[in-house]
């Protein structure tokens, strides 16, 4: 018990809580910025390897950091628009759909990299983001040295969960995406379109989701390698519903994930002699599972989550 | 302007023409990473068919893929057609094939004759457990099965882990983490000598069938295909929605049980955690391009095999990735989702319209 306190209190622990937590924020904000205009995006799961592929091999090819981010939200953007057009001027199955397309950029990204790479034994390294001390924050106590440790995507996810919270409540766009995700007829009584406004969202969804699995190779890693992402995309599914579509709550979702995570790796050797290590690994997925058995009844989910709608059509 | 019109009844030639043609479509596209990957694109078909069809081993090969894909494809089927999104095929596979093998290696005294039997009813009953779980969830907790499904399966692969170096670990096994292998009588007997193609075939396609008459001309089957279409009508109707889901989920579960039954007592005789490249996966796009037809299963499983066996022996004889298949196969999916629209929809110029009430 003592043990389990000295690990809560230590700034390392939450260092890499918040480094956990990282590419989940970027995930989470995606899927809810999708579901808050009413489209499920079960491509999050493919879109997390595109991005993961596509911003690392920016950057081997040659690519600055940066570059490197930008193609991975193109990457995303590109399977956003896939999702985008089949679910909702064709109105198709968003759950199929959306499996159809982790199941494209997934095999689509391996293929390529691949091909890129039709030779390596071990995977090829880049420099990655390093962290960034920043002079007056490191001061800070506790909070400073965790923040010490972060590199500028962590900072990037953190200004984002702003971003997004301004964007969808205090401007006149996000509050026309949340009400196309919640009864769209009204949005076309206002003369705004329905399909513009729902498809922006998927595509910059989409595009926040990639630069989260871009984290995993330009921070996180240094280096690509097959079935990296692990259910991370579907755990975002998850934590979406969990913070009821609501951007503050999706951080806390996000870092409580997090703090759990580094807290099993923790446990894991404390008292791995006793317990097989994969009930530790387990955990993650059964805390989600559970997470949303408890909200589920209560969650403040958008009216219009699933259902397709057509102009001229009531 | 393009207007967009239900169709009143899609016809027989759509139903079938739309899915061959998804299938085709996949596979021409497949010529742009290919031409990427720098192969010589006819020659690299040509390799792919001879893959499929150049021996009888070949072809026989193509049969072995084919046969998980008909499970698990059934066991989307059924669950889709009631809309009960059973996306963890993939985990309730393993749960089969473990309780497989923890009855068949003889851990329990099982003996003779019956041990087959026993073998594929413990299968059937470890992947009905493991889609009840969510099913109940979903109808007690109201949690979205998609989610549970989802992340059951990775909870489940981590669990497999576990008894492969724990409880199902073969002693003799040089410490490799994999189980003993099956008993001889446990196994599910070969179709041809000195092929790998075995008896999971002949079970496959029959209850291929049986599920065909069940979905189209049992009541029960009319209950499944109420909750799916309109599950507000089907509680109207007087329909136990709750009760019908269950049993979809039960009937899903066990179906993708079978399939790791079949492929560790049918083919590789032990279990590994590398038993199922994607197969849950996989299997809803068999079912898509089935049109979630049971007996369209069969077809489309033969088709999704026919691209995984031919993109092998292409990979290794051109040095194309492998990956390719994969790409085809997602590919088709996102096409028959397009043709699925085309079925049920008509594009209209608005022009023609006018040309239309004269």
């Amino acid at each position: 018990m003592i043990d389990i306190l000295q690990i809560l209190i230590s700034e390392s622990f939450w260092a890499a809580a918040l480094r956990i937590s990282t590419p989940l924020i970027f995930g989470v904000l995606g899927a809810l910025l999708c579901e808050k205009s009413g489209v499920l995006n079960l491509g999050i799961e493919g879109i997390f390897v595109a991005g993961a592929m596509a911003g690392w091999l920016g950057v081997w090819l040659g690519l600055s950091l940066v570059g490197g981010l930008i193609v991975a939200a193109l990457a995303g953007a590109f399977f956003g628009l896939i999702h985008a057009i089949l679910t909702i001027p064709l109105g198709l199955s968003q759950h199929v759909s959306g499996l159809g397309v982790t199941l494209f950029a997934t095999s689509l990204s391996y293929f390529i990299y691949r091909t890129a790479l039709p030779n390596v034994s071990s995977p090829p390294r880049i420099e990655p983001f390093r962290p960034i001390d920043l002079p007056l924050i490191s001061e800070v106590p506790f909070l400073g040295p965790v923040l010490a440790q972060q590199t500028a995507m962590t900072w990037l996810a953190l200004a984002m969960v702003l971003l997004v919270w301004y964007g969808l409540y205090k401007t006149p766009v996000g509050k026309a995406i949340q009400a196309v995700g919640d009864n769209p007829n009204s949005v076309d009584a206002q003369g705004l379109s329905v399909y513009s406004l729902r498809m922006g969202s998927v595509i910059t969804g989409s595009a926040l989701m990639a630069i989260g699995g871009a984290f995993l190779t330009m921070s996180a890693f240094d280096a690509f390698f097959f079935g990296m992402v692990n259910g991370r995309g579907w755990i975002c599914i998850a934590l979406v519903i969990f913070a009821s579509w609501r951007p503050g709550k999706a951080l806390l979702g996000a870092l409580l994930f997090g703090a759990f995570d580094a807290l099993q790796v923790r446990l894991q050797t404390e008292v791995g002699a006793f317990v097989p290590s994969q009930v530790f690994l387990m955990a993650p997925y059964i805390l989600s599972i559970i997470a949303l058995i408890i909200v589920a009844r209560q969650a403040d989910y958008p009216r219009a989550l699933l259902t397709p709608w057509f102009k001229g059509e009531r | 302007m393009i207007r967009i019109e239900p169709r009143n009844s899609s016809s027989r030639f759509l139903k079938f023409g739309i899915p061959i043609a998804s299938a085709l479509i996949s596979l021409l596209l497949a010529a742009i990473p290919l031409a990427f990957a720098g192969a010589d694109i006819g020659l690299a078909y040509l390799v792919m068919v001879k893959g499929v069809f150049g021996s009888v081993f070949a072809f026989s090969e193509m049969l072995t893929r084919a046969t998980p894909l008909i499970f698990t494809g059934l066991a989307a089927t059924v669950a889709f057609r009631a809309r009960l999104w059973n996306i963890g095929a993939e985990g309730q596979l393993y749960l089969g094939a473990m309780a497989a093998v923890a009855v068949g290696t003889g851990l329990f005294d099982v003996s003779g004759i019956l041990l087959l039997p026993m073998i594929i009813l413990v299968g059937c009953l470890a992947g009905a457990v493991g889609m009840a779980i969510p099913a109940t969830l979903k109808t007690k907790f109201g949690a979205d099965e998609v989610v549970t499904t989802l992340l059951l399966n990775f909870i489940i692969l981590i669990f497999l882990q576990m008894m492969l170096e724990g409880p199902l670990k073969d002693p003799m096994g040089l410490g490799w983490p994999q189980s003993a292998p099956i008993l001889d009588q446990g196994m599910l007997p070969p179709l041809l000598n000195r092929m790998r193609v075995h008896s999971g075939l002949i079970i496959a396609v029959m209850i291929a069938v049986i599920l065909q008459l069940l979905i189209n001309r049992s009541v029960w089957g009319f209950k499944l295909r109420a909750v799916g279409e309109n599950i507000f009508a089907a509680r109207h109707a007087g329909i136990s929605v709750n009760k019908t889901l269950f049993g979809v989920a039960i009937l899903s579960g066990a179906l993708a049980g079978l399939a790791g039954v079949s492929e560790v007592a049918g083919l590789k005789g032990y279990l590994t955690a590398d038993l199922s490249p994607g197969f849950g996966y996989t299997g809803i796009v068999v079912a898509m391009l089935a049109g979630l037809s049971p007996v369209g299963v069969v077809a489309a499983a033969l088709f999704i095999a026919s691209v995984f066996v031919g993109a092998d022996s292409m990979s290794r004889a051109m040095g194309v990735s492998s990956y390719l298949a994969d790409l085809v196969v997602a590919m088709s999916l996102l096409c028959v989702l397009i043709g699925g629209f085309v079925t049920h929809y008509k594009l209209i110029l608005t022009k023609s319209v006018k040309d239309n009430k004269e």
